[in-house]
């Protein structure tokens, strides 16, 4: 059967049907086969022999390995699904599995490791990191043989006894959707016969025959032991041969561990493993039949090595071969695959089987970076250089160790009757889906292959998607994005001036503009470049209003369903007819579980689409001369200005080595650059109406409502359209107060509207800030802006930080970030900026809040006018309260050495001075202040001085200012992944501060459980609803006794959120704020977020309590309950929220059950958490800090 | 005391029958109004609308923010990309249904013939006792013409008539031109029962937010006139039989409309604001009066007032108005 499928659901496909346990842990890019495998088991969907696999999701990769080897020494048939850093976290255990010779697969979306960055995106730099740990390496190179290749490692498994990583690239290949031949469960059945399964049993551990399996042993015969394995890796290339045979007779495809294609009597030679290899094949296909001797030879199995396969492999003609790895060593002779075929081909040639080539060895495709023909072609032609690069990179600029090839990047090789397509738009208008529509549409089509594959931004709001979509007759191997497009589809105007669309388009190309001006305007409102390009390659170009009529079948912004229509109809890949038809059959399947009225609605969509499509009449000449504007002000430091604004542009590809950062280290607060205007609506203050709470600014996620106030003189030279309003304060008489809204920032999501406490009526309710469009206040609010961001700051010293009012005047220091628009975390990170900023320092768990703080191109997190401001970093996912203590005691041990230091130079900086500053309270801002005054004298005292002492003094000087350590991640860090860590952290009694931003669900990989999501919700890898209630990580940290405990939830009380993050930072020791945050995960408008926090406490689903051990030190009950009596049943905070809705849609009756239990839950904790809020504090542990 | 009644063909053990509120909008609500001791329960209203609507809001939010980003392709499991439906309604009928041991009857507010017809099916299959067609409709656009709107009861009718075998009831507006008439057509049409009158959510205004308020507010027994005078006046001219609804707070009101000619008689308001066990005490308030009365059953009090069915409707109305007018001008003095 011929489906169109993406790599990662070929792989879980076939995993599933035979495996009786997924044991998993959710990681880009392979979480997909993971969701799958639970959303088939959930379905009760048996394997090949009749058992519903259970599936695990564990608290992160190394407990998905242990309990992988736990259920391998159990006998199950076992599984999981992994990439990069997860991957790294089997590492032991994947040693363990091998060395007892365990039939075993993993199957991996292979992707780049976190070294100066974290990467998601593909390549081998994982799997390459496992080649060591005994288990068998298969690579996959496409969607069809991600399944294929997934069978023949099940096979050879149960036959070798030694267990298999199966692998593909990571992106490329799993989230590129093609047209693949499904395999029956009976192909399945015939390479993994039951006998086989029964004999992986009978090797189990049981009490019945018992033995003792991991034993430890000694000098005398470990080694030996070690070496008792080898037959069986022996064996290996033999039996993986004569599966992929066994399976090539069953299937009519064939593979085997090295194929060779190319000219027969080749000259030279590519040795590649992985999606590269499709590319290189089709490449030299193209070369030999032009008569070039050139040839490939694809590397599907790696280890164990196949040496012989490998040799044999290559013709005699060989004289040059280039060995391309997609991962990087640094400090080795070359990387592994270079290393494994030189080491194999000169043992050849020392036995005399053949002569030695030339062999050279060179990097490609890291991080996903495209391999195309041209480079395939460009590292052939290295290859007849009379003295080629014995180590090269192909794909990049290295102007610094001058390691890279020249290629030809226009090269195309495709075939004629391919047609190619790319589509731009956004996140939020739907293209990409009804693309993988489209797709499924075409490949279901008798004799048509399809292939699309889907480019992401990395912002969470208004982010940019490209899709790429191939379909022909023949199967589609070109693992590389389409340069040469027949069709472009451009779904934002605003999109047009990206250089990328017109560059992707051929010549004679169409392009399809969705834009709401019409065919006869729409060539005058076009900027020069884009006028030459499309006059240049003389595109034929199409308009139509998609948002008009898609807003008229009520799906407003989602343009989608209009467009891929359009599509069809000018593209004439199907009739027209046909394929409105196909279309609306393809919606009712898409949408079809949604309900009629969405299919309704989209399929009306569909029947309007083609009313208000009009090709343009182009004339025959550029007549614009608009420019386009600079994407980043000519002010910007010259790093933003050449390095970032070229990312920003969307081509970093062209950036050559040395203009990037050796060592991963960046300027801080470069998103104020990016000016993004992603949200038509923008908050708009009425200064006539506002009271000048602060409660807007205090819950903008993105930081673009910004207060100052000043003499009213300043207004002398305002611009015309300056807002601004008499300060409503006592004591300062002529002072105005203005609410400047960043427009071009802003994100439109509404969050301020809603924390309003003004109503001047009207419908929708008129309030001190309202949502207007932005288009016409844009430029005037730009001089605004800039009029703003001179007037004063507040002084800090003389800013009330208890209050939210007071907090409004306080710079952020983190700024526009791209998080989801209403974000629920961001809030929480603006206000510890704006509190502890200049001396923050914030290790960061890897989730959200690392990517929206730490993904290039920009970064939010940013200085203040000194050039102080919070400075950031991100180690790993699990190991980031191990990591912020790190930071704590380095901080701690050269403050340490600053006071000595001080001390030893107390005669000579003044004893007054000195003792001044090491006797500095610090706790309040007026002394932090004073504290940096005392430290300017210092440092010009210092001047007058020399001596190592001096030098060292001077070295750790900053250190004399109190840091305030803050360790940040999500629930999925705090309560599963690094929950160890943080237990011993908390334990450590040192002065760190742990700010978790909980949502209750992974929210960054997409919503999958965590030990935080609560009893009766829905999330992945909990379909039916969690069963468990929420780990009370509260009470964990009260029951040792010392550290400061705060559960915070700013939509229900910011003051308290305040008073608990300024007085987790001021206590001595450890401290823990657990802070819900509402998140898109949760499924209801983020706009409503306040208000669902505002629910969630009133429920008792999140009651408000500190924990303060200073006040049980001073004989007071340090347990406060900071929110009133819950006065609404859960249910009623619940509704609102489709993963609670969700389950009682399913199965009311268990929807009904686990809303009992969280209700009794809710109830007893709440009456716990009352009985603690009365005691004595005899009743409560003593701080060991304190005496006694 | 014998209160049993038989409303639309349905035996009743009396004639109190809870109509559509948020009193049954769960099992153990549903389980409570039987306890109570009605005669039968209208379940609150399955609104096609509204269900469209939460399946579109639904959808957005599932689709809105998937195939946006490359680490989620989506933030939900496809569990909740599934569309309830009608499903918890029906399901909560089925239950009502099975563990009532008074008629449960089904209630639809639909927008499209395809809503009206099938809910209307799968109430009777999940167990409804009979159908009342909701027909909630604000003509607001100033073209459309009366007659339209009273041809769009007709054809609704028809539709579920031909849909379903169970009983189906009629709850009608009062503004109509001629109540009587189209009264006459839905019996002509097939309905079994009408029941008079619908009390449209009239929104209100707040001076103090200037907003617009839809606080709901309940009925007093004044807005029990108009509904009694049009039971009065319709029984014995058509063969369905009339539910009152609105303006029962004591059991004097249901006297009063069982006097005018109801067969059966609705609340909802009393409910709300004196629990749900009040049901009981407008019980046994109707049984003492009648007691008091000297009526042994309820069908020789029903329809003692209506306007007989030999005399001239206008005629007897006139009078009526007349003498009512007289009384009025001389208690009032007033300017008549």
């Amino acid at each position: 059967m011929s489906v169109t499928i993406d790599g990662n659901e070929a792989a879980a496909s076939v995993a599933y049907r035979l495996s009786e346990l997924c044991s998993i842990y959710p990681i880009t890019p392979s979480s997909p086969m993971a969701e799958l495998a639970d959303e088939w088991s959930s379905q009760r969907r048996p394997n090949v022999w009749g058992s519903v696999p259970t599936v695990v999701e564990m608290q992160s990769e190394g407990g998905a390995a242990g309990a992988l080897h736990g259920a391998l020494q159990g006998g199950t048939l076992a599984t999981t699904f992994t990439a990069s850093q997860g991957l790294l976290l089997m590492v032991p255990n994947m040693y363990k599995i091998a060395g007892e010779l365990t039939a075993a697969v993993m199957h991996v979306a292979a992707r780049s490791l976190a070294a100066q960055g974290l990467s998601i995106f593909g390549d081998h730099s994982d799997v390459m990191a496992t080649r060591q740990t005994g288990y068998a390496l298969l690579a996959s190179a496409s969607v069809q043989e991600a399944h294929d290749l997934a069978l023949v490692a099940h096979a050879a498994t149960l036959r070798t006894r030694v267990p298999f990583v199966h692998f593909f690239d990571g992106f490329r290949t799993s989230h590129e959707l093609n047209t693949v031949d499904l395999l029956a469960d009976d192909d399945l059945r015939a390479l993994v016969p039951e006998e086989l399964v029964r004999a992986h049993r009978a090797r189990s551990l049981s009490p019945e025959r018992p033995f003792i399996r991991g034993t430890a042993q000694n000098p005398d015969v470990y080694f030996q032991a070690r070496e008792t394995v080898n037959p069986f890796y022996a064996r290996v290339p033999e039996v993986v041969q004569e599966m992929m045979d066994r399976f090539g007779e069953r299937t009519g495809r064939r593979y085997g561990l090295v194929d060779y294609s190319g000219h027969p009597e080749a000259e030279r030679v590519l040795v590649i493993m992985g999606s590269g290899g499709e590319t290189a094949r089709e490449t030299v296909a193209f070369l030999a039949a032009q008569g070039e001797r050139v040839g490939v030879a694809q590397v599907r199995m790696y280890r164990p090595f196949p040496a012989s396969a490998l040799v044999q492999a290559l013709p005699d003609t060989v004289g040059r071969v280039a060995v391309l790895d997609r991962t990087k060593e640094p400090g080795s002779l070359g990387e592994p695959l270079f290393l494994d075929v030189l080491a194999a081909l000169s043992e050849s040639h020392a036995d005399g089987e053949r002569s030695m080539p030339t062999v050279i060895g060179g990097r490609y495709g890291l991080s996903s970076k495209e391999f195309s023909p041209g480079m395939v072609a460009g590292v052939l032609e290295e290859l007849t250089r009379e003295r080629p690069k014995r180590r090269f990179t192909i794909g990049i600029n290295d102007d610094v160790s001058h390691t890279s090839l020249p290629y030809d990047e226009t090269l195309d090789i495709e075939p004629e009757q391919t047609v190619r397509a790319v589509f731009f738009g956004l996140g939020s208008d739907g293209t990409v889906g009804a693309n993988k529509d489209t797709i499924k549409i075409l490949g279901a089509e008798a004799g048509l292959q399809a292939q699309g594959y889907f480019v992401y931004d990395s912002k969470k709001s208004g982010s940019q998607t490209v899709s790429h979509l191939r379909f022909g007759p023949q199967p589609i191997r070109a693992p590389y994005l389409v340069s040469q497009a027949s069709f472009v589809g451009c779904h934002q105007f605003g999109l047009l001036e990206r250089s990328e669309v017109l560059e992707r388009a051929a010549p004679g190309a169409t392009l399809l503009l969705n834009c709401h001006h019409s065919a006869e305007r729409v060539w005058d409102v076009m900027s020069r470049p884009v006028q030459e390009q499309i006059l240049a390659k003389r595109i034929e170009l199409w308009v139509i209003d998609a948002g008009r009529i898609a807003r008229a079948a009520g799906l407003a912004g989602r343009t989608n369903t209009v467009l891929q229509a359009c599509f069809f109809a000018i593209s004439g890949v199907l009739e027209r007819g046909q394929a409105i038809e196909r279309i609306k059959t393809q919606i009712a399947k898409t949408y079809g579980r949604r309900g009629d009225e969405v299919v309704q609605r989209n399929q009306q969509a569909v029947d309007h689409a083609l009313e208000g499509l009009h090709r343009v009449q182009l004339p025959e000449q550029v007549t614009s001369a608009q420019e386009p504007a600079p994407l980043v002000p000519d002010s910007a430091p010259e790093f933003v200005r050449t390095v970032t604004a070229t990312m920003m542009a969307g081509r970093g590809d062209l950036l050559p080595v040395g203009a990037l950062p050796v060592d991963g280290t960046y300027p801080s607060g470069t998103t104020r650059y990016e000016k993004r205007n992603i949200s038509d609506l923008v908050a708009e203050w009425d200064p006539d109406l506002c009271i000048q709470c602060g409660n807007c600014s205090f819950v903008c996620p993105h930081s673009v409502i910004r207060s100052r106030y000043y003499h009213a003189d300043r207004l002398d030279d305002a611009p015309e359209d300056f807002r601004s309003a008499l300060l409503n304060a006592p004591g300062l008489p002529d002072t105005r107060y203005t609410l400047q809204v960043y427009v071009e920032d802003c994100t439109g999501c509404g969050l301020c509207v809603e924390a309003c406490p003004v109503s001047a009526g009207g419908e929708p309710v008129h309030r001190a800030i309202n949502l207007a469009d932005r288009e016409p206040a844009l430029a005037a609010e730009r001089e605004n802006i800039e009029f703003f961001e001179e007037l004063p700051l507040a002084d800090r010293s003389r800013v009330d930080f208890g209050t939210v009012r007071g907090t409004q005047f306080l710079e952020p220091l983190f700024e526009f970030s791209g998080a989801c628009a209403g974000c629920g975390e961001t809030p929480y990170l603006k206000v510890l900026s704006q509190l502890f900023g200049d001396r923050l320092t914030v290790a960061n768990a890897t989730g959200c809040s690392s990517i929206y703080g730490g993904n290039l191109p920009t970064t939010p997190w940013t200085t203040d006018a000194d050039g102080r401001g919070p400075a950031w970093s991100n180690s790993l996912f699990e190991d980031n309260a191990e990591f912020g203590l790190g930071l704590r005691l380095a901080a701690d041990q050269h403050t340490e050495l600053a006071r000595r230091r001080l001390g030893e130079l107390r005669e000579q900086l003044g004893a007054e001075l000195v003792d001044a500053i090491l006797d500095a309270p610090q706790l309040r801002e007026s002394e932090l202040r004073e504290q940096r005054a005392r430290l300017v004298e210092l440092e010009r005292r210092l001047d007058g001085l020399a001596g190592p002492a001096v030098d060292d003094l001077r070295s750790v000087l900053d250190h004399l200012v109190r840091r305030s350590v803050w360790i940040v991640g999500g629930d999925g860090w705090a309560f599963d992944i690094g929950s160890g860590g943080l237990d011993h952290v908390l334990a450590s009694g040192y002065n760190v501060n742990v700010l978790v931003l909980d949502t209750e669900v992974y929210s960054n990989t997409g919503g999958q459980m965590s030990k935080a999501t609560p009893l009766g919700a829905v999330a992945k890898f909990a379909a039916a609803g969690k069963t468990m209630p929420t780990k009370d990580l509260a009470m964990q940290a009260i029951s040792m006794a010392n550290v400061y405990v705060a559960r915070v939830a700013m939509g229900a009380d910011p003051q308290q959120t305040l008073r608990a993050m300024r007085e987790a930072e001021a206590y001595d020791g450890p401290s823990l704020v657990i802070a819900y945050s509402h998140c898109i995960a949760h499924g209801y408008d983020m706009r409503d977020g306040l208000d669902q926090q505002y629910r969630a406490v009133a429920s008792g689903h999140w009651p408000l309590i500190r924990y303060d051990p200073e006040v049980r030190a001073e004989g007071g009950n340090p347990f406060l309950l900071d929110s009133p009596r819950p006065r609404m049943p859960l249910g009623d905070y619940r509704k609102g929220e489709l993963r609670f809705r969700a389950l009682a849609t399913a199965d009311a009756v268990e929807a009904d059950r686990l809303l009992g239990l969280a209700q009794q839950a809710a109830d007893l904790r709440w009456r716990t958490y009352e009985e603690m809020a009365t005691r004595g504090a005899q009743r409560f542990p003593a701080d060991t800090r304190k005496d006694q | 005391m014998d209160l049993a009644t038989s409303y639309m063909g349905l035996p009743l053990r009396n004639p109190l029958v809870a109509s559509p509120s948020p009193l049954s909008y769960t099992l153990d609500g549903a389980r409570r109004l039987a306890d109570s001791g009605v005669g039968a329960m209208v379940l609150y209203s399955l609104f096609e609308e509204q269900l469209r609507e939460e399946a579109a809001h639904d959808a957005w939010l599932v689709d809105g923010p998937a195939n946006s980003f490359g680490e989620a392709m989506d933030y939900l499991p496809a569990i909740a990309r599934v569309d309830a439906g009608p499903r918890p309604y029906l399901r909560l009928l089925e239950a009502a249904a099975a563990a009532a041991d008074v008629p449960v009857i089904g209630s639809i507010n639909g927008t499209t013939p395809e809503g009206w017809t099938e809910y209307a099916r799968s109430m009777q299959d999940a167990g409804a006792a009979a159908i009342e067609l909701n027909i909630y409709y604000l003509p607001g656009d100033p073209r459309t013409t009366g007659r339209e709107v009273e041809q769009r009861h007709v054809d609704v009718l028809h539709h579920v008539k031909d849909a379903v075998t169970v009983p189906v009831a009629v709850k009608l507006s009062p503004y109509i031109s001629s109540i009587g008439e189209l009264a006459r057509r839905l019996d002509d049409a097939g309905a079994d029962a009408l029941v008079l009158f619908n009390r449209f959510l009239q929104p209100d205004i707040d001076p103090e937010q200037l907003a617009i308020s839809s606080r709901v507010t309940l009925s007093s027994p004044n807005d029990g006139r108009l509904p009694r005078t049009w039971i009065a006046l319709l029984r014995g001219r058509i063969r369905a039989s009339l539910a009152a609804t609105t303006g029962v707070d004591g059991p004097a009101d249901v006297a009063k409309y069982l006097l005018a000619g109801a067969d059966v008689v609705m609340t909802t308001s009393a409910l709300l604001r004196h629990g749900t066990q009040y049901a009981g005490a407008l019980l046994d308030g109707l049984s003492s009066w009648m007691d008091r009365k000297g009526f042994g059953t309820v069908d020789q009090l029903r329809g003692m007032l209506a306007v007989p069915s030999d005399a001239d409707p206008t005629a007897y109305e006139r009078t009526g108005y007349v003498a009512a007018m007289r009384e009025a001008n001389a208690r009032s003095h007033g300017p008549w």
